[in-house]
C-alpha cells in the first residue's frame, strides 16, 4: 500500500479534557519542528535528538504561556510515523487551549477525532487488533461529539445557523439553476436578496465568533448556584462539596475563594460555585426578602441551580411553589433535601413522595454527596448545560466560523464586483462547506433536489 | 462465418459508435452489431448536440480522440456558444444538427475506420462461461466469439411506446424493441429496473407562421466542438421561440384521463428536468406559459422538432392543443409525440471501467446505465470501448477522476450513487467545474489519450503548440508595460477607472470589466505582439490569467480531495466484518464495493465517521 503524505500538521489535546495534574498536547506532521521552534524559542529542535526531553517556556506574542516539558519524536519513530512533539503543560484547560491556539496560529490545524490514529495506522504504526479497538473508540467519540456539537452552540444559534444554511442552499440552488438552465425561462437569483442573506449570515457568524472567545468558554465552566432559605445548610453543603476536592481546586484567573466563586472538578468537568462568599456571609443573619432577591439574581447567572431545603421545615405546598418559580425562570435545577440525619431518609421520602426527583442528603454527615455529584455530572452529560468536555468541538467550530467569515467576505466582494455567477458559486460553496462543518454534512444533491422540486425546467 | 473478435459492440447509437471507434483505433478487432444498418447514430430525440455541461462532454470526447465532436461539426446547421456572459466554466458549445447528415457522417467515419466489421442482427443472449463473457448469440442463431462485449442497447430493451391509450413494443417509433437480453442478464444475477423518457411531436415547418415567433440565430462566428480544424458551414439556420398559454394547457388537460402518465400505465420514472408538457402543467400549475423552441431538423427538410412539448397524450389532443400556440394556427403534425419505457440496469453494478462486477469482460454503456442524452451516452461508450480494448490485452483500466473531466464525474456518480431517474449532466454536479472547462479539454485529456495510442499525433502536436503559445502570451502580458496616455482612452470607453501611470497589460486584464479581445482592439502595441497567435490560444491565456484566483481555489480543493482518492481499498475487502460501521453503511459498501476511500465518502448514506473507521481498518 502507498504510504500517505499528509500535507497538514495537526494538533490536539492528547489527555482527557478537563482539569488534571498535567495536560499533554500532541503535534504531528511536516511542520511540527517549525512550529515548536516558534513557540519554544530557547532551543532549535531541528537539531535535537529523537526521544529527548526539554524543559522550558512556551512563549506566544512575547508572553509566557506555561512552563512545559517537550518530548520530541522524529519520523518514522513516533506514534503517527511523522515528526511528532508532545508538550506536557500544567493542567489548566485555559492555558492548554492557548497553547493549542498558538500552534494553530503557527500553521497547524486542529485534528479530527481519531486522526492521529488514522495517520498511525496508515503509516503502518499500528496492527489490526490495535486499530480495531481504536476504530470502535472513534465511532463512539464521533457520535458523542456530533451530539454535543449541536447542543453546545449557545443560545439556540445552531438552529439559527441551520436555517441560514438552508436559505443559503436555496440561494446557491438558484444560482446553479441560473447557470445550468440559463437557456430556459426560469426565475433567477436576486442579487440584492443574496446580499441581504449574506449580511445576515455574516452577522450571526460574527456574534458567534465573539461568543466563542475560547478563553471564556474554558474559563466559564458550568456555573452552579446553591440557593435556599437561611439555615437550609448551604454553607455546610458547600464545604462538603469542596472537601475532597480542595487539593485540586484550581486557581482560575480572576477568581479567588474569598471573593465570588469556588471551582471544583468532578469527573473532569469544571463546576463553578457562584456567590460562595455570599453563602458564607449571609448564611445566618440574612433578612428574608433581601435573601430572596439575591437568590433570584443568582438563578439568572447560573447554568445549574441547586435548591437546598431542610426536609423538616419545608411543606410540600411551599416546594410546589418553588418548582413553579423555577419553571417560570426556565432554570435547570436540582432539588436537594438536606438534614436527613435528623429524620430517617425513609420518612423524608414518604413526605415528598410526589417529587421522586428530589435527592436526599445530609450535608453535615456527608451522606449521599457522591450521588449529588453524579447527578450534577449527568445533567451536564445529558447536554442540557454547556460542558467543559466540548472545548475541542467548540474550537473546531470556532475555526470553521472564522473560515466561514472569510468566505462570506469573498461572496460579498464578488457580488459587489458583479463577477459572474459561477465564480460567486465557488465562494458560496465554500461558505456552505464551513457551515456544514458546524451543522452537519452537505452534498450537491441538496441543491439539485431543491431545483427540481421548485422549478419548472424545460429541456 | 465470423472470426473471433477482441470487442463486440451491441448497438450502434451514440455509445456504441464511440465504443467501436475507440476500440478499433486502439487496434482491437471490432464487430458492431445493430438491429438496423439504416439507423446508425440516430438522434432519437432533438437534433442538437452539446449545451450546458453536455457541450463540455463533447469537447472532452473530442480531446480523447472520439468522433462525436467531428461528426457534430460536420453536420451542424447552427452553432452557439452559450453563456458567454458568465465565467469561462459556463461557456458551453451547442449545435443544431442535420439529423440525417449526422447519421450519415457517423456511418462514413466508422466505415473508414480500419478494424470495424458491421453486422445487422439482434443479439438475444451472451456466451458466458465461468462468470466471463465469450461472445454473443444472435436471433438468427449465430454464436459469435469475442474476448469482450460492450452492451449499448439504449431504449430498446423491452421498450414500450405509449401514445394516449395506445401502447406497443418499440425501441423508437417504427422500430422494433430488443427482447430477451434483459431476461438473460437477470438470470445471471443482474438487477434491472424501468425508466421512461419522452419526445415531442414533429411538425411540418411549411405550416408555421414564423412572424409570431422570436428568432434565435446562430453565432456570427462558429468555434465548433472539435480541436481539429473541421470545416464549418458558411450559412446557418435559425431556431425560433414561442410560448404555450392557458388555453393550450386547458386543452391538454382534457386528455389527462387518457394519459399513460396519469393513469398508471407507465411504471418507469421519468427525468425531472426534462418533463413532458403534461407534467409541467400538472406540477407547475401556477405558470401560465411555457417556453417552446422550434428547431429545424436539417438543411433539406421542412420537418421541425418542437423542443419543450414532449408528450404522450392522445394524438388528437396533441393536435388540438398545438394549434392554439402562436404561430401554430395551421400546424400539421408529421408524427405525434410519445413516451417510451425501457429497461435499465442500475449502474452501481459496474466498476469504474464500466465492466460489470458480475461478469468479467462484459461492459455496459449509455442509456442501459440509466443516463439520458447523446453526450452522456457517447462518453460512456468511448470509455467502455477503451477499457474493453485494455481488458482484451490484459492492460490496466483507464479511469478519469472527478477532477479530470466531466466524464469522470458522470461515471463516478453512476457507479457510486446509482440513479433513480434518467441521469443528465449538469455543471453543478461537477464540484471542480472551473477546472473542467470546454476550452481546456485538450490540455486536460489529449496527452493521456495520446499515450494510450488513441489520440493522434496531430492532436498531440496541437496541444504542445497551444501550451507553448499560451505561455508566450502570458509572458508578453506580464512584461508589456503600457503608458497611461495610451490606456486611459480605452479604459474610459469601457467605463473602467483610469490609471495615473503606466501599467502592466496583465494588471489591466485582471479587472472584471476588461476583456483581452477589447484590449487588443484598442491598444495597437499589444495587438502587434499578439496578432500572430490563434484566437483560441489568446482566449486560453486570457482565461488562465483572469480566473487564476478561482482556478487556484479549486486546485487546492482537488488536492485535499485526492488525499482520500489515492487511498485504494483492496478488491476483496470484507466490509461486513467491521462492527464499528452501522448496518446501512455495511450494506451499501458491500454492494457498491468502492475502489477508493474517496469514492466511499460519496456513497449516499456513508458519513464522515464511517470513512474514518474505514481508514483505520483498511490496509495491509
Amino acid at each position: 500500500m502507498k504510504s500517505v503524505i499528509w500535507e497538514d500538521t495537526i494538533v490536539a489535546l492528547a489527555t482527557p479534557p478537563g482539569i488534571g495534574a498535567i495536560g499533554v498536547i500532541r503535534l504531528s506532521g511536516k511542520k511540527t519542528f517549525e512550529i515548536i521552534n516558534e513557540l519554544f524559542p530557547s532551543k532549535n529542535f531541528a537539531e535535537e535528538a529523537s526521544h529527548s526531553l526539554h524543559v522550558g517556556f512556551i512563549k506566544h506574542h512575547g508572553e509566557i504561556l506555561d512552563e512545559v516539558v517537550v518530548s520530541i519524536y522524529r519520523s518514522p519513530r513516533s506514534y503517527t510515523g511523522e515528526d511528532v512533539v508532545e508538550i506536557s503543560g500544567h493542567g489548566s484547560p485555559f492555558v492548554l487551549q492557548q497553547i493549542i491556539n498558538a500552534c494553530i496560529e503557527n500553521g497547524a490545524r486542529l485534528a479530527r477525532p481519531g486522526e492521529f490514529t488514522q495517520r498511525a495506522f496508515l503509516n503502518g504504526k499500528l496492527d489490526l487488533t490495535q486499530a480495531e479497538a481504536v476504530a470502535d473508540l472513534i465511532a463512539s467519540n464521533t457520535s458523542i461529539s456530533q451530539k454535543a456539537a449541536l447542543h453546545n452552540i449557545r443560545g439556540g444559534f445552531s438552529q439559527q445557523l441551520k436555517e441560514l444554511r438552508e436559505r443559503l442552499i436555496r440561494f446557491s440552488a438558484l444560482i446553479e439553476l441560473e447557470l445550468d438552465f440559463s437557456q430556459e425561462d426560469v426565475e433567477f437569483a436576486d442579487r440584492r436578496q443574496l446580499q441581504e442573506l449574506i449580511d445576515e449570515v455574516d452577522k450571526v457568524t460574527t456574534s458567534l465568533i465573539d461568543s466563542f472567545k475560547l478563553g471564556n468558554v474554558v474559563r466559564n465552566g458550568i456555573s452552579v448556584a446553591i440557593i435556599g432559605k437561611p439555615n437550609a445548610g448551604k454553607s455546610t453543603l458547600l464545604n462538603a462539596l469542596l472537601n475532597e476536592e480542595r487539593a485540586i481546586v484550581s486557581d482560575i484567573p480572576g477568581t479567588t475563594r474569598d471573593t465570588v466563586e469556588e471551582v471544583i472538578n468532578i469527573d473532569g468537568i469544571l463546576f463553578r460555585l457562584i456567590d460562595t462568599a455570599g453563602i458564607r456571609q449571609h448564611s445566618t443573619d440574612i433578612i428574608e426578602s433581601a435573601g430572596m432577591q439575591r437568590s433570584i439574581e443568582k438563578m439568572k447567572q447560573a447554568d445549574l441551580v441547586i435548591y437546598l431545603f431542610d426536609v423538616n421545615e419545608i411543606t410540600t405546598q411551599e416546594l410546589g411553589e418553588i418548582k413553579n418559580n423555577f419553571s417560570i425562570q426556565q432554570s435547570r435545577y436540582l432539588l436537594v433535601g438536606n438534614k436527613i440525619d435528623l429524620v430517617s431518609e425513609q420518612s423524608a421520602r414518604e413526605k415528598f413522595s410526589e417529587d421522586p426527583e428530589i435527592l436526599f442528603i445530609s450535608a453535615i454527615k456527608q451522606q449521599h454527596i457522591d450521588d449529588l455529584k453524579e447527578r450534577m455530572v449527568n445533567t451536564v452529560l445529558e447536554g442540557e448545560v454547556q460542558t467543559e468536555s466540548t472545548i475541542v468541538t467548540n474550537a473546531r467550530h470556532f475555526h470553521a466560523l472564522r473560515q466561514l467569515r472569510t468566505a462570506l467576505g469573498d461572496v460579498k466582494k464578488g457580488i459587489n464586483d458583479k463577477i459572474p455567477g459561477d465564480l460567486v458559486a465557488i465562494d458560496i460553496r465554500r461558505c456552505l462547506h464551513y457551515l456544514g462543518e458546524i451543522t452537519g454534512e452537505i452534498t450537491n444533491e441538496d441543491q439539485l433536489d431543491y431545483i427540481f422540486s421548485k422549478f419548472c425546467i424545460g429541456k | 462465418m465470423f472470426p473471433k473478435y477482441d470487442v463486440i459492440v451491441v448497438g450502434a447509437g451514440h455509445a456504441g459508435c464511440e465504443a467501436a471507434a475507440a476500440a478499433a483505433n486502439l487496434g482491437s478487432k471490432v464487430l458492431l452489431i445493430t438491429m438496423n444498418m439504416q439507423t446508425i447514430a440516430q438522434m432519437s430525440c432533438n437534433p442538437a448536440m452539446g449545451g450546458i455541461a453536455k457541450g463540455q462532454i463533447v469537447r472532452e470526447i473530442d480531446a480523447l480522440g472520439g468522433y462525436s465532436g467531428i461528426v457534430s461539426d460536420r453536420s451542424m446547421i447552427q452553432f452557439r456558444m452559450l453563456n458567454k456572459s458568465k465565467g469561462p466554466a459556463m461557456w458551453s458549445p451547442r449545435s443544431q444538427n442535420d439529423r440525417m447528415l449526422f447519421s450519415i457522417t457517423w456511418r462514413e467515419m466508422l466505415e473508414q475506420t480500419p478494424n470495424i466489421d458491421f453486422y445487422q442482427d439482434m443479439v438475444k443472449g451472451l456466451l458466458i462461461n465461468d462468470r466471463q463473457v465469450h461472445g454473443v448469440i444472435t436471433s438468427l442463431g449465430h454464436e459469435i466469439q469475442s474476448k469482450t462485449v460492450v452492451l449499448t442497447n439504449g431504449t430498446f430493451l423491452n421498450g414500450i411506446i405509449h401514445i394516449g391509450e395506445k401502447k406497443f413494443g418499440g425501441g423508437r417509433v417504427a422500430e422494433k424493441p430488443a427482447t430477451g437480453i434483459t431476461e438473460k442478464l437477470v438470470e445471471l444475477g443482474f438487477q434491472s429496473d424501468r425508466l421512461k423518457t419522452g419526445t415531442p411531436p414533429r411538425v411540418d415547418g411549411r405550416s408555421l407562421n414564423y412572424n409570431k415567433m422570436e428568432e434565435q440565430p446562430g453565432d456570427p462566428e462558429i468555434t465548433g466542438f472539435s480541436f481539429l480544424n473541421i470545416p464549418k458551414p458558411q450559412k446557418q439556420k435559425s431556431c425560433w421561440i414561442t410560448y404555450t398559454n392557458k388555453k393550450v394547457h386547458d386543452i391538454l388537460k382534457t386528455g389527462f384521463d387518457r394519459s399513460p402518465m396519469f393513469t398508471g400505465r407507465i411504471d418507469g420514472i421519468g427525468p425531472r428536468y426534462c418533463p413532458s408538457i403534461e407534467d409541467k402543467i400538472n406540477r407547475f400549475s401556477e405558470r401560465e406559459r411555457h417556453q417552446l423552441f422550434i428547431e429545424p431538423e436539417g438543411w433539406n427538410t421542412v420537418e421541425i422538432y418542437l423542443n419543450g412539448f414532449s408528450t404522450s397524450l392522445p394524438e388528437e389532443v396533441q393536435y388540438e392543443a398545438l394549434r392554439i400556440i402562436p404561430g401554430f394556427e395551421n400546424a400539421k403534425i408529421f408524427r405525434p409525440g410519445y413516451a417510451i419505457e425501457y429497461d435499465y440496469f442500475p449502474p452501481t453494478q459496474l466498476k469504474y471501467c464500466l465492466e460489470t462486477k458480475l461478469i468479467k469482460n462484459l461492459f455496459f454503456a449509455g442509456q442501459i446505465n440509466g443516463t439520458t442524452g447523446y453526450e452522456e451516452a457517447a462518453c460512456q461508450g468511448l470509455m467502455a470501448g477503451i477499457n474493453a480494448h485494455q481488458n482484451s490485452l490484459r492492460l490496466p483500466p483507464v479511469i478519469l477522476k472527478r477532477s479530470d473531466a466531466y466524464i469522470g464525474v458522470l461515471i463516478d456518480d453512476l457507479i457510486s450513487k446509482g440513479t433513480q431517474e434518467p441521469y443528465r449532466m449538469f455543471t453543478s454536479r461537477a464540484e471542480f467545474r472551473t477546472l473542467l472547462r470546454q476550452d481546456n479539454a485538450d490540455l486536460r485529456l489529449t496527452e493521456l489519450s495520446y499515450r494510450l495510442g488513441l489520440a493522434s499525433q496531430e492532436r498531440m502536436d496541437k496541444v504542445i503548440e497551444k501550451k507553448q503559445s499560451v505561455e508566450r502570451i502570458k509572458t508578453i502580458l506580464n512584461e508589456l508595460v503600457i503608458d497611461a496616455e495610451e490606456l486611459n482612452p480605452y479604459l474610459h470607453s469601457v467605463n473602467s477607472s483610469s490609471v495615473s501611470e503606466k501599467q502592466k497589460a496583465q494588471k489591466i486584464l485582471l479587472r472584471p470589466d476588461i476583456e483581452l479581445e477589447g484590449m487588443m482592439a484598442h491598444l495597437p502595441r499589444l495587438r502587434s505582439f499578439l496578432s500572430s497567435f490563434p484566437k483560441e490560444t489568446i482566449e486560453q491565456a486570457s482565461i488562465q490569467i483572469k480566473y487564476d484566483v478561482y482556478i487556484e481555489k479549486e486546485k487546492e480543493l482537488v488536492q485535499k480531495m485526492n488525499q482520500l482518492e489515492d487511498l485504494e481499498i483492496p478488491e476483496n475487502f470484507d466490509f461486513k466484518k467491521i462492527q464499528a460501521l452501522g448496518n446501512e453503511a455495511r450494506e451499501k459498501l458491500t454492494k457498491i464495493k468502492p475502489r477508493t476511500l474517496g469514492q466511499a465518502s460519496r456513497i449516499s448514506g456513508i458519513n464522515p465517521s464511517d470513512v474514518q473507521i474505514l481508514m483505520v481498518y483498511m490496509g495491509r
